[in-house]
């Protein structure tokens, strides 16, 4: 039996029990929080969290071209997964990860540029809001085709270890509802073949778009399937920050470790519509009394105030930088140049030679 | 001596994996002791371990996997086993590949290999041609070599290339047709080939309906008529220069594919020497494609739902008469 990276003897690749002993112990009196990226790991949220505001706000006055999609209730889990990249590392985020892709590193003003269409953002007009990266940065700008990007990921990995590059790691999100295309099977199964170093973090919001879970799939639990891709598999409460913080920092750990691809499946309710659009009736009053509807936001600010983590003044220090940041990224973006039709170079390869001239 | 279109394919494999440390080759079957369902990747396993892999039967993670691999500096080359199980990998091809360099300019320099068209007896799932289908989408550049000597050269190309390339190999011809020996260079990616002079009519084909074109010719050359056959050798891009030039010689235009109908290659020859060259033509353009249906398994449908040199001879005459 080999022993696997956390010292204990299973190695049958998924562990659910582990999702208990992750779970932080919410005593009152405590002298620190749960973990000792908690409060960074806020900060993001926080960010996110003001952002998208200011940005669904933006889509109501007709400000935004285009859809608004925002991360509402997915932050805890979006955040643990930029929180632990480093450089050298590959990210690539799916549509409702502005935490985890702001802890990674992607400059706020870059995601005011790409909705508001900057010809100095990453897209340059050319693609929106939530399809950017900067892929040299490791940071994979998302097609719209679900799954598709988790075998780019692997890919990317495969290139980086042979040219000899140590300790790096890929990581990729997935919802419940992407996980039921064949692109990802396709693309978990061939992580496995690899053995690279993924981890991939799929959180269920209990939808997709307006289809709930058992129109989706019918297994008990969707991290059972870690098993049959050859993946280790956890399970956490994604509306619960420490334990986000605690199951998927480990999964990154492992994966580092040069343990197999991880799987962590997160439980939350998406707290929006699918997208701005969308008013989300569909949400029953009985599914919004769920424990897994509770906000990750408030809970995480519930639990720093109730243990006296800081103080009120802290708090509102830490709000108020937040929505200058974000006033900040909007006010710069909102003067640069948008791209003109007539101006924009129309060729889509990077050989322009071997441009076709057909009209 | 003598080397195949097969056997070229596979020398332009074993240099570029000797001359360039970012290739490697990532297919069903490709490696082992196998070297592929065609062969066209025989002993490259094993010359280059570690370079020549096989993958699942997962066609949209095999160039999944290649694009991720290309943007982070390497140069795959990924083989289908047969064309028509592309259509499996269409997403990562159009959406992924075709658009990463417009949106983030970030070039993706992956080759992906399609052995392509009818040979006899393989029916609807192991004869298509969708180098038209490919061609459609922006971002892409798909490339349907017709000789031995293009198969090597524009393979090499096609992986010094910056950009996703669609290599269009034809199974019909990879063991019929033979060359005396490797050319160092070919013509640059992008430019057609006149493949016979002519004046009487020209014959725009590419791919193994180059030959077609070419024994047609032949046979018209024994009632006196000089066809001029143009290989276009890529159809993406189109080399619409080349093609009009010679229509300007001959005044009459003939368009042949393997490929459906609707929408194909010959449909797009056809509409740019009709918007650019109108004034050219001395009588109406016309073309020869497989019929609209799937691909036929029995020999008997098949040679009649593929453009046979005697179906081109009857449209070519057809249009002389006009």
């Amino acid at each position: 039996m080999i022993e696997n990276f956390l010292g204990s003897t299973a190695d049958v690749g998924y562990n659910r029990p582990m999702l208990q002993t992750a779970r932080p112990k919410e005593k009152p009196g405590i002298a620190g929080p749960p973990h000792e990226r908690y409060f960074d790991a806020f900060g993001w949220m926080l960010l996110a969290r003001t952002f998208e505001e200011k940005l669904a706000s933006l889509y109501r006055g007709g400000r935004i071209t285009g859809g608004v999609y925002v991360g509402k209730g997915q932050e805890a889990v979006s955040v643990a997964c930029g929180i632990f990249l480093r450089k050298g590392d590959v990210f690539a985020p799916l549509i409702r990860d502005q935490a985890g892709r702001s802890a990674f590193g992607e400059p706020l003003v870059d995601v005011a540029r790409t909705y508001l269409g900057s010809r100095q953002g990453p897209m340059r007009g050319r693609d929106g809001n939530i399809h950017r990266g900067r892929p040299r940065e490791g940071q994979l700008a998302m097609i719209s085709h679900l799954g598709a990007m988790i075998s780019v990921v692997v890919g990317s990995l495969m290139a980086k270890r042979w040219r000899g590059e140590k300790g790096f790691i890929g990581l990729t999100t997935i919802g419940e509802g992407g996980m039921q295309t064949g692109s990802t099977h396709e693309g978990l199964n061939i992580a496995a073949v690899e053995q690279v170093p993924l981890v991939v973090v799929a959180t269920n919001n209990h939808f997709a778009y307006s289809t709930p879970n058992e129109r989706e799939f019918a297994c008990q639990a969707l991290v059972d399937r870690a098993l049959g891709y050859g993946f280790e598999g956890y399970e956490v409460d994604g509306t619960d920050l420490a334990a986000c913080l605690d199951v998927i920092g480990s999964a990154v750990k492992r994966a580092r470790a040069g343990r197999p691809p991880q799987l962590v499946v997160a439980s939350i309710l998406r707290l929006a519509g699918h997208g701005e659009h969308d008013d989300f009736s569909y949400v029953t009053e009985d599914i919004r009394k769920q424990p897994f509807a509770r906000d990750c936001l408030q809970l995480a600010e519930r639990f720093i105030t109730e243990n006296k983590l800081v103080d009120a003044e802290t708090l509102r220090a830490w709000r108020d930088q937040a929505a200058q940041e974000v006033e900040q990224a909007f006010s710069t973006a909102q003067k640069e140049p948008v791209p003109e039709g007539t101006e924009e170079d129309w060729c889509a390869i990077s050989t322009r030679v071997l441009c076709d001239q057909a009209e | 001596m003598s080397i195949t279109y097969l056997e070229a394919i596979r020398e332009a494999q074993a240099k570029l994996l000797r001359d360039d440390k970012r290739v490697f080759i990532y297919g069903q079957d490709v490696g082992g002791t196998f070297g592929g369902a065609f062969k066209a990747t025989k002993g490259l396993a094993k010359e280059f371990p570690g370079r020549v892999l096989n993958t699942p039967i997962s066609e949209d993670a095999m160039v999944g996997t290649a694009i991720g691999a290309a943007m982070e500096g390497m140069r795959p080359i990924v083989e289908m086993q047969f064309a028509d199980f592309s259509s499996i990998a269409l997403n990562q091809v159009l959406n992924n590949a075709g658009t990463i360099f417009w949106r983030t300019g970030i070039s993706c320099p992956i080759t992906i290999r399609l052995p392509s068209g009818g040979t006899k007896g393989s029916g609807p799932f192991h004869s298509q041609s969708m180098e038209a289908l490919y061609s459609h989408y922006p971002g892409l550049i798909v490339m349907t070599p017709a000789t031995v000597e293009d198969a090597y050269t524009m393979l090499i190309e096609a992986v010094a290339i910056d950009d996703p390339v669609v290599y269009c190999e034809h199974k019909y011809l990879y063991y019929h047709l033979k060359a005396d020996r490797l050319p160092s260079e070919g013509l640059p990616v992008g430019q057609a080939r006149i493949a016979r002079v002519g004046r009487d009519l020209t014959i725009v084909s590419y791919s193994a309906m180059l030959h077609e074109s070419l024994t047609a010719a032949e046979k018209l050359a024994r009632e006196g008529l000089e066809i001029e056959v143009v290989d276009l050798r890529s159809v993406k891009p189109l080399d619409t220069a080349t093609v009009l030039a010679s229509v300007a010689r001959t005044g009459r235009l003939l368009a042949v594919g393997e490929s459906f109908p609707w929408g194909g290659v010959t449909a797009e020859v056809i509409a740019r020497v009709a918007a650019e060259g109108f004034h050219l033509l001395d009588a109406a353009p016309a073309r020869v494609n497989a019929k609209d249906t799937p691909i036929p398994y029995h020999p008997n449908l098949w040679s009649a739902h593929r453009p046979s040199s005697d179906a081109i001879v009857a449209k070519a005459r057809q249009l002389l008469r006009e």
